[in-house]
């Protein structure tokens, strides 16, 4: 029976028919095309759509893009050479260079030194963004902010070694008493900070910046984006440590602190940065001593700091209380007293989670350093609308302009942001 | 005798103030206190020092003094005669308008990004990513100063509209863009049920709330037939009816009229004007902000757990359904706080109006009031106020969403 | 790590001058430089040139102070204000005076509580609109959209001539001139409407400024000078009588040519009294005697001065009209040395 089975049929495979490729719908390119642009009728007709728009885009700016003018000196030069047709005018950036960077006082043979404290920017926040590099680097952190004052502003190098030396005194006496006490260590740290500094500011000389090795820069020369980058940086920085003062005093059981706190962070966040910004030009001039007077920097750095440390106060403040209780609770059970717990077992991991927020407030901050230009200072966006629009050689040439100073606000942030990101992957992992 | 839980030495040690845990937060808070008043004190006593010194004073009488400059937006009756306060409220108003605007637009924009960037559609959502990312990392001041450029320096002056050979003309004949703004015609009443126009306005939006409860009658009597019968009966064509008729009949009675936008003289006379300040900072705070809530919004739905869905469409849910009564509450409690501080930014930024020469308070209030009566400490205080007010107000707003919506755990 | 953001504050506590003194004129010698609040930019008035460095009428004044009290016209820190921040700059200290064609007002003089020193410029206010629109008088502009720079004196005057003309007009307001210059240029509004000095030099900077016309009506009286806080009369004495004293220095015929010789005396005490070598002005002022001859030597006197920046030579172009002398049929007079 079996036999006759057999040889009634014609054909037995003796092996695996090798698979055939698959149809030419189901592979490569076009599957993709299938399924990821034209699954359905509304998908088909979104990529359609998505196609318009891209064509359009591109047909209006790319013609501009490609056929921009690189060497003239005015606009009208510039039409001259497009004769008429499309294209971008870029010579304003070419011509408008420094201006753009630096504003229009910075004394021109000096740009070396932003350009050096920029590079050495880079050199010192690195230990701070990337854990894994060698710990031993934060000293130049440690130094840095110091030797870029001196590069920019420059004058006697005395001014910044005084300044210092009024950190470093306050840090030896925490270190020596902070042990025993915390409460006193800190404020002997005070003390002896402001002791260095009153005896050191009465050592430097009259007139020591006349002659100094770097020519002094007033601090009104100072302009285009190098400002913003220093408005960012000095004032995330400076409202990191007061952020973090805010947040846990914020979550203190002391009443009176913890109102103050909230009463300061609800304040800032509650009014626009433009209005702080008012009060840095026509207002907070009023409640410094008489007859003294406040370089409009640093009013607005003040402002600017508050604003950006009731915001990190806040995000640190989540960071807090996402922490489980079992932390606090492990602390307490250890023995540590408030400023231990503090320093060693909260905030490291509480500012940990926070980072990618406290990311997120500085790129938010950077951007809006720009508002400085509506109180007639004279950062990037100040530099296009005032002085560079406003000059008969480039009146009219928007689009180049707003462009760059787009781009440029869009590297750095989008570059923030993306570390960020990376940031959060690798905590991620951490925690695992 | 002692026990075990006596503190060792009942003396008081002056250390102990820092040292002894009972003692220690109230020398703290004194300590702040202290600091605190000193604080107050100095700044008060410079500020006193220094008005005197310039022999100014602090003083809102200016408020009532007639301002004597005009404002181009208005929703309320304001000329130079106007006091500052008047000037002060246009430009409040005018701050709620773009905000609310702003808002809504803001909105429509992130949830559309928001959704179709988790489209799996390659090129959609690559597409909104770009948007988002464009958006969010150029600052929101350089997009409104964009706009308005493209508003003043893109689009033809009136002029164009002009002659025999206008390199212009308006779309429809009835909407024209000028660099000045936009006109559109604007709908009147040729015999109006009241004498002044916002009545009858009035009556149209009564007339609208009036159809809006007719609809919910209509659905809440076809949901008790379909429980009582099992049978839904068909509202489609009398919910239609109870929105359609009680407006159809107004327009008819009160003669609905289109009034169309002229060119006179200098500008385009009649019709609705949408002034360019106003275009440029409410289209840019609502693409601006469109890029946040994006976000929010896709986190929001990522957010509920795929398991959420799976289980939605294991019961038999279609996935409209799907989407509306399981994934979409679920992620509005996500979706909601932040897009009310999203709220709350557009707010602020709107300040920003000064950029434009839109009339918002902060250009009128902090701007030429300011300049005019030279009452800076005044106007910064009441511009702070109101902006404080306005905050407060929408985070309280928050608070109750917030709370109402919790999670009740059991 | 946290610690090393605090640093930074100190530094910049660096930046804080807290030095206090009697008053303006001690402060600046002190600081060995003049803080001088001019406007952003106004071609012919104050603006940087390709340099860098402010040129301009307002600038040669605060030159010519600088000159008198430090000997030294370059050592000034010219400080850009906008019409909105120049006077909270000036009461807040940041500038010791103001020369930013700034209109001597009632209000300004005695409510806000600044110092006129004096007059440099008469003017009034006009109205610019291009050629094509065929206006020849602002009282045709019924309907226009007029730019308008706020904070300044011609946006009241702007409201109360179309009040009191009865006929409309829709402001768009500024805040730089830089801002109204492009804003007219692209068409945002039909007219620009400013002191006609500052009419004349803006459209002195237009690609083609034959195709502007500005209208024949003068709407307002605009006398424009520098000025100073209210109090400090030592200071605004210096102020008022280094301009007084380019003023008089036309009248006299010292010009920056010849102030060399005339330094050395002449047969006209006045000149010997204004140039120091007779008598002790300089010293009533608290100066150097020659503190006229500095300031004269640097710019010229007010007629060189007019000439060089906003003259008929000049791309300005302007006439000098009012601001003659007083001889010559004008309003400017000084009063004497003396
Ligand atoms: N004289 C008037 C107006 C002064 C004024 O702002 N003038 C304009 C145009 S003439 C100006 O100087 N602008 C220069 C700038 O924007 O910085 C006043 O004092 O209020």
């Amino acid at each position: 029976m079996s036999d006759q089975k057999t040889n009634s049929i014609a054909f037995v495979a003796d092996g695996t028919i090798p698979p055939s490729p698959p149809p030419a719908g189901e592979t490569g390119p076009v599957k993709w095309l299938r399924e990821n642009l034209f699954s359905n009728a509304v998908n088909s007709a979104l990529t359609i759509a998505a196609l318009l728009v891209i064509y359009v885009i591109l047909s209006k700016t790319l013609p501009w893009l490609l056929n921009g003018v690189w060497t003239t000196n005015s606009l009208a030069e510039c039409r001259e050479v497009l004769q008429g047709k499309t294209g971008a005018c870029f010579s304003v950036l070419t011509e408008r260079w420094n201006q753009l960077l630096y504003g229009f006082k910075y004394p021109g043979d000096q740009y070396w030194r932003p350009n050096l404290a920029l590079v050495l920017l880079l050199v010192a926040i690195a230990p701070v963004l990337f854990f894994d590099l060698p710990r031993k680097l934060l000293a130049f952190t440690a130094i840095y902010p110091f030797l870029a004052f001196w590069l920019i502003w420059g004058g006697t190098i005395l001014a910044p070694i005084v300044a210092l030396l009024g950190f470093a005194a306050g840090a030896f006496v925490f270190q020596t008493y902070g042990k025993s006490s915390f409460a006193i260590g800190f404020f002997g740290a005070i003390v002896a900070a402001f002791a260095v500094w009153l005896i050191g500011g009465a050592l430097i000389p009259d007139g020591a910046s006349d002659n100094a090795m770097l020519q002094a820069v007033p601090s009104r020369d100072l302009g285009g984006f190098m400002l913003n980058l220093m408005l960012g940086v000095t004032c995330v920085s400076l409202s990191l440590p007061l952020g973090i003062a805010l947040a846990l005093g914020r979550q203190s059981d002391m009443p009176l602190i913890k109102w103050i706190c909230v009463v300061f962070i609800e304040f800032v966040r509650g009014v626009p940065l433009i209005t702080l910004l008012f009060v840095a030009s026509v207002m907070l001039a009023y409640f410094f001593p008489p007859e003294s007077t406040v370089d409009l920097f640093l009013r607005v750095v003040i402002m600017i700091t508050m604003f950006s440390a009731a915001y990190i106060a806040e995000v640190i403040r989540g960071g807090l209380a996402a922490l489980p209780k079992g932390q606090y609770e492990a602390a307490d059970s250890l023995g540590l007293d408030y400023p231990q717990a503090m320093r060693l077992i909260i905030l490291p991991q509480a500012l940990k989670i926070s980072i990618p927020g406290i990311v997120n407030v500085a790129v938010g901050l950077f951007k809006d350093t720009t508002l400085v230009s509506v109180i007639s200072m004279f950062d990037l966006v100040g530099m296009i609308r005032g002085p560079i629009l406003a000059s008969t050689e480039w009146n009219g040439v928007y689009w180049e302009l707003l462009g760059f100073a787009a781009l440029l606000f869009f590297v750095v942030c989008y570059g923030i942001s993306q570390y960020s990101q990376w940031l959060e992957r690798r905590l991620a992992t951490d925690h695992r | 005798m002692s026990t075990l839980t006596d503190p060792p030495n009942e003396s008081f040690r002056l250390s102990m103030l820092i040292n002894d845990t009972r003692y220690r937060s109230l020398t703290f808070q004194v300590i702040a206190a202290v600091i605190l008043a000193l604080c107050i004190w100095y700044l008060g006593n410079n500020l006193i020092q220094n008005l005197r010194a310039a022999g100014l004073n602090i003083s809102y009488n200016f408020l009532s003094d007639s301002s004597g400059y005009d404002i181009n937006q208005r929703l309320v009756e304001y000329d130079s005669q106007s006091s500052h306060a008047k000037a002060a409220l246009v430009g409040l108003l005018n701050t709620l308008l773009v905000a609310f605007l702003a808002c809504i637009t803001a909105t429509v924009f992130g949830v559309v990004a928001g959704v179709l960037r988790l489209s799996n559609n390659w090129l959609v959502s690559k597409l909104m990513a770009f948007y988002v990312e464009i958006f969010r990392n150029i600052p929101v001041l350089i997009w409104i100063i964009i706009i308005f450029t493209i508003m003043t320096a893109v689009l033809p002056g009136p002029r164009a509209f002009r002659g025999d050979n206008a390199t212009s003309s308006m779309l429809f004949d009835a909407f024209a863009f000028t660099n000045r703004g936009i006109y559109t015609p604007m709908p009147w009443f040729e015999h109006g049920l009241f004498a002044s126009a916002s009545m009858n306005w009035l009556l149209v939006i009564a007339g609208f709330v009036g159809s809006w409860f007719a609809a919910r009658r209509i659905n809440i009597w076809a949901n008790q037939k379909q429980e009582a019968t099992g049978i839904r009966p068909k509202t489609t064509a009398l919910i239609l009816a109870a929105w359609l008729v009680p407006f159809l009949v107004l327009m008819l009675v009160m003669g609905l009229s289109w009034e169309y936008p002229e060119l006179k003289g200098f500008n385009f006379k009649g019709g609705i004007k949408i002034g360019g300040p106003l275009i440029a900072l409410w289209f840019a705070l609502s693409i601006y902000t469109g890029a946040f809530i994006a976000e929010n919004v896709r986190a929001g739905i990522q957010a509920v757990s795929k398991g959420q869905t799976e289980a939605a469409s294991a019961l038999g849910l279609r996935p409209g359904k799907v989407m509306n009564l399981v994934v979409l509450p679920q992620a509005l409690r996500v979706i909601i706080p932040p897009l009310i501080s999203n709220f709350l930014n557009i707010t602020k930024n709107s300040s920003l109006a000064i950029a434009v020469g839109y009339a918002d308070i902060t250009a009128t209030l902090g701007g030429i009031t300011l300049n005019q009566t030279g009452r800076a400490i005044e106007c910064v205080l009441l511009l702070m106020l109101f902006y404080l007010t306005a905050s407060l107000t929408i985070s309280m707003v928050m608070n109750v969403y917030n709370a109402s919506v919790k999670l009740k755990e059991r | 790590m946290k610690k090393t953001m605090i640093l930074g504050a100190m530094a910049f506590a660096g930046l804080a001058a807290g030095a206090a003194s009697a008053g303006t004129l001690d402060d600046v010698k002190a600081r060995g430089k003049l803080n001088c609040g001019v406007t952003t930019g106004l071609v012919g008035f104050a603006a940087p040139n390709a340099n860098g460095e402010w040129e301009g009428f307002d600038v040669a004044v605060c030159r010519a102070v600088a000159a008198a009290v430090l000997g030294d016209s370059t050592a000034v820190e010219f400080v850009p204000t906008t019409g909105k921040t120049r006077f909270t700059a000036l009461a807040s200290g940041e500038i010791d005076m103001l020369a930013r064609n700034t209109t001597w007002t009632f209000s300004r003089d005695v409510d806000l509580k600044f110092e006129f020193v004096g007059i440099n410029y008469y003017d009034g206010q006009g109205f610019m609109v291009p050629k094509e629109l065929g206006v020849s008088s602002a009282k045709e502009l019924d309907g226009a959209t007029v730019c308008i720079q706020t904070g300044t004196t011609t946006e009241l005057n702007l409201a109360d001539f179309f009040r009191s003309n009865n006929i409309s007009y829709e402001p768009v307001p500024v805040e730089t001139n830089a801002e109204a210059q492009q804003q007219y240029l692209a068409g945002a509004c039909d007219v620009y409407t400013t002191d006609a000095s500052g009419l004349a030099s803006t459209r002195a900077t237009f690609d083609d400024p034959a195709s502007h016309a500005i209208l024949p009506e003068i709407i307002s009286k605009e006398p424009l000078g520098p000025l100073v806080r209210h109090g400090d009369h030592e200071w605004g004495d210096v102020v008022r009588w280094t301009l007084n004293a380019m003023i008089a220095a036309e009248e006299l015929g010292v010009t920056s040519a010849n102030i060399g010789e005339m330094a050395a005396g002449t047969d006209n005490p006045e000149i010997n009294r204004l140039l120091g070598a007779e008598g002790t002005l300089g010293e009533m002022l608290g100066l150097s005697a020659d503190w006229a001859k500095n300031a004269i030597a640097s710019q010229g006197n007010y007629g060189e001065v007019f000439a060089k920046n906003i003259g008929e030579d000049s791309p300005v172009g302007l006439a000098r009209g009012l601001n003659a002398q007083w001889t010559e049929g004008g309003l400017l007079y000084s009063p004497p040395f003396r």
